[in-house]
């Protein structure tokens, strides 16, 4: 088993603010919008280094998202920040028409998303914003799993031209990923290698998937461990390749279970190779207040969760 | 007349209850909550007609929706104190399994509350739907709502502005949290709200001001003055200038104490500001 070691628990934004401030460096057309969190979501920095590729929109985010679509025509890469419910519910029809449909290159940077968000509770942590995303045609849809990656596929995805949703969130977690990675939109990371379940992650679940193969391994259970941060476009072939080795699966997101990673994976499964699957996910409910372990625990989102659903799923073979 | 020294007493021990609930779980929005307290309570214990108990529909009685929900801390202390709640409850803000959720909601059912708020700029058209709803029913109530002041650069807000009153909505009060602050320092360096009361006026409201709004007696003539002006055909805007955290100095007239908790030695000196008076929950 590969050992993966935390270098030191750090928020997802972070890496995506310190991914930005190298855009800030590198790609002069890359332009930041922000509704009034700028501190929330960690674009200070940009702001301080570039304030005329800096724009505060107030408490407006529908007006940001049609802005950011001006803004790409002349050239500008505009990458907006706000978090994740105002990211994407708040704003659903104005992404569509004005970003989506037009193909307009804007990066929808989302922050807080999920449970994780604690304690302001259900009004603010969206459970639904994968699946609104990844409906949207030519939409590209990232959830990312640590500082490193957020980084990293921050950096990247000013140099893939089309609109992309990139989701992380509020929490210090796990770091656990090389740093200065190279980040492949769309492309699966093999994690672990095994035979008797594939556990497919995003996001923060991720590093729970990693804890849950451990104790699988001391059961003498080999799981494959599979980070999905690009939910669309899929990488159906990793997926595909695992599940011929190990015959069934557990997806593990921080997401509603209609609409997620879940039935991503539950589609090309169904369309290819048709195997056994039980889906790590909040099960059709809001969230609330609490604190993110609180909450990760109550709605079944951990690794005790995942080694459940590896130990079910493998019955179902 | 209305018992000053008791309202007055009110609002020192709602201040407590927002800086306790706030530090209990380091979370929570105490600048805008401290500086409505005055006008929560004024509402709760003296201008609005309210009937025992709480009833969704509210029927026959004054209405009131927050729409900048982040200040649930004085919401929920005035609600308590106003008999909706034991203010024990008040212990399990923000907590897992609690009816006081970070942002208002009847999801957990907690009496008092009538609409889910948090995400900004949806209050104004949920109380003009629920004026409508009074006027349908014959009652002659009125719908009160608060929003923030950086909360009105949501569009949908002049959305609701327009419509109110180009359909006479004139049983409806909307005050404005005037603190002139948001998260990201003052309105007017976010984006600029510009001459209020003239953008009111141009869509056709009937606008007045309370200049000192955290002072209990303004904040009485004032909403006593705004409630005479219902009934015209127009609807009703308070702007009401606040101290974003008032009553506590160190965070009096800035944008930092928004969304931060105060820590054990900060809350310490906040409440030596404002020694108990009815009796801590
Ligand atoms: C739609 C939406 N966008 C952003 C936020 C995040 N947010 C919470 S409070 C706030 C500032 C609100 O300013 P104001 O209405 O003036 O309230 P105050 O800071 O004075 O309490 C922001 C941006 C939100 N809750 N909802
Ligand atoms: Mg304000």
């Amino acid at each position: 088993m590969k050992k993966y070691i935390d270098s030191g628990k750090k928020d997802t934004r972070s890496g995506f603010g310190a991914g930005l401030t190298e855009l800030g460096k590198t790609h002069p057309n890359v332009v930041a919008l922000c509704a009034d969190l700028t501190g929330s979501l960690k674009m200070d920095d940009f702001k301080a280094n570039h304030p005329e590729r800096f724009f505060q929109v107030g408490i407006a985010e529908a007006n940001m998202m049609g802005i950011a679509a001006g803004l790409t025509i002349g050239g500008k890469i505009p990458f907006t920040g706000t978090f994740a419910n105002f990211s994407t519910g708040r704003v659903y029809d104005q992404i569509r028409q004005s970003i989506a449909y037009s193909h307009k290159n804007v990066k929808i940077c989302a922050s807080h998303a999920g449970l994780t968000l604690g304690e302001d509770g259900a009004t603010h942590q969206i459970l639904e914003d994968i699946g609104l995303m990844k409906m949207l045609p030519g939409m590209t849809v990232i959830n990312t799993c640590d500082y490193n990656q957020t980084k990293a596929a921050t950096i990247a995805i000013a140099d893939h031209h089309g609109p992309v949703y990139l989701r992380f969130g509020r929490p210090k977690v796990a770091n656990f990923t090389p740093e200065n990675q190279s980040f492949e939109i769309g492309k699966a990371v093999q994690l672990q290698d095994g035979n008797d379940v594939t556990i497919i992650a995003t996001g923060h679940l991720v590093w729970e998937a990693l804890q849950a193969a451990e104790t699988l391994n001391e059961q003498g259970i080999s799981a494959d461990v599979i980070n999905i941060h690009t939910i669309k476009p899929l990488d159906a072939q990793a997926i595909l390749k695992s599940v011929k080795k190990t015959g069934c699966v557990v997806t593990a997101e921080e997401h509603n279970y209609l609409g997620g990673l879940g039935e991503s994976v539950a589609r090309v499964l169904a369309q290819n190779n048709p195997t056994p699957q039980e889906i790590v996910a909040t099960q059709d409910t809001f969230g609330e207040s609490g604190t993110p372990e609180q909450l990760m625990e109550k709605y079944g989102l951990n690794a005790t969760a995942i080694t459940k659903a590896a130990l079910k799923v493998m019955t179902r073979k | 007349m209305p018992d000053m020294q008791h309202l007055n007493d009110l609002v020192i021990q709602v201040r407590r209850d927002i800086l306790r609930q706030v530090h209990k779980v380091n979370s929570g929005h105490p600048g805008g909550s401290l500086g409505c307290t005055e006008f929560f309570v004024a509402l709760f214990q003296e201008l609005m007609e309210r009937k025992e108990g709480f009833n969704m529909d509210g029927k026959g009685e004054d209405i009131f929706f927050l729409s900048n929900g982040h200040i649930s801390p004085v919401f929920y202390s005035v609600l308590a104190r106003s008999g909706y709640f034991p203010v024990e409850e008040l212990n399990t803000f923000r907590l897992l399994n609690s009816r006081l959720q970070g942002h208002p909601t009847t999801h957990e059912g907690l009496p008092g509350i009538r609409i889910a708020s948090g995400s900004l700029g949806q209050g104004i058209s949920v109380a003009i739907g629920a004026a409508h709803s009074k006027k349908l029913n014959n009652d002659s109530h009125h719908v009160y709502t608060l929003c923030g002041d950086g909360e009105l650069q949501e569009g949908q807000n002049w959305e609701a502005i327009m419509y109110a009153a180009g359909n006479k909505v004139d049983n409806l009060i909307v005050t404005v949290d005037y603190n002139g602050q948001q998260i990201d320092g003052s309105t007017d360096n976010v984006l600029p709200l510009g001459n209020l009361k003239g953008k009111f006026e141009a869509f056709g409201w009937d606008v007045m001001e309370i200049e000192q709004g955290n002072n209990m007696e303004a904040i009485m003539n004032g909403m006593k003055t705004a409630k005479s002006k219902t009934g015209k055909g127009k609807p009703v805007c308070v702007l009401l200038h606040t101290v974003m955290g008032n009553g506590v100095d160190f965070m009096m007239h800035t944008h930092d104490w928004h969304g931060k908790a105060p820590n054990d030695e900060q809350l310490e000196i906040a409440l030596s500001q404002n020694p108990v008076t009815l009796g801590d929950y």
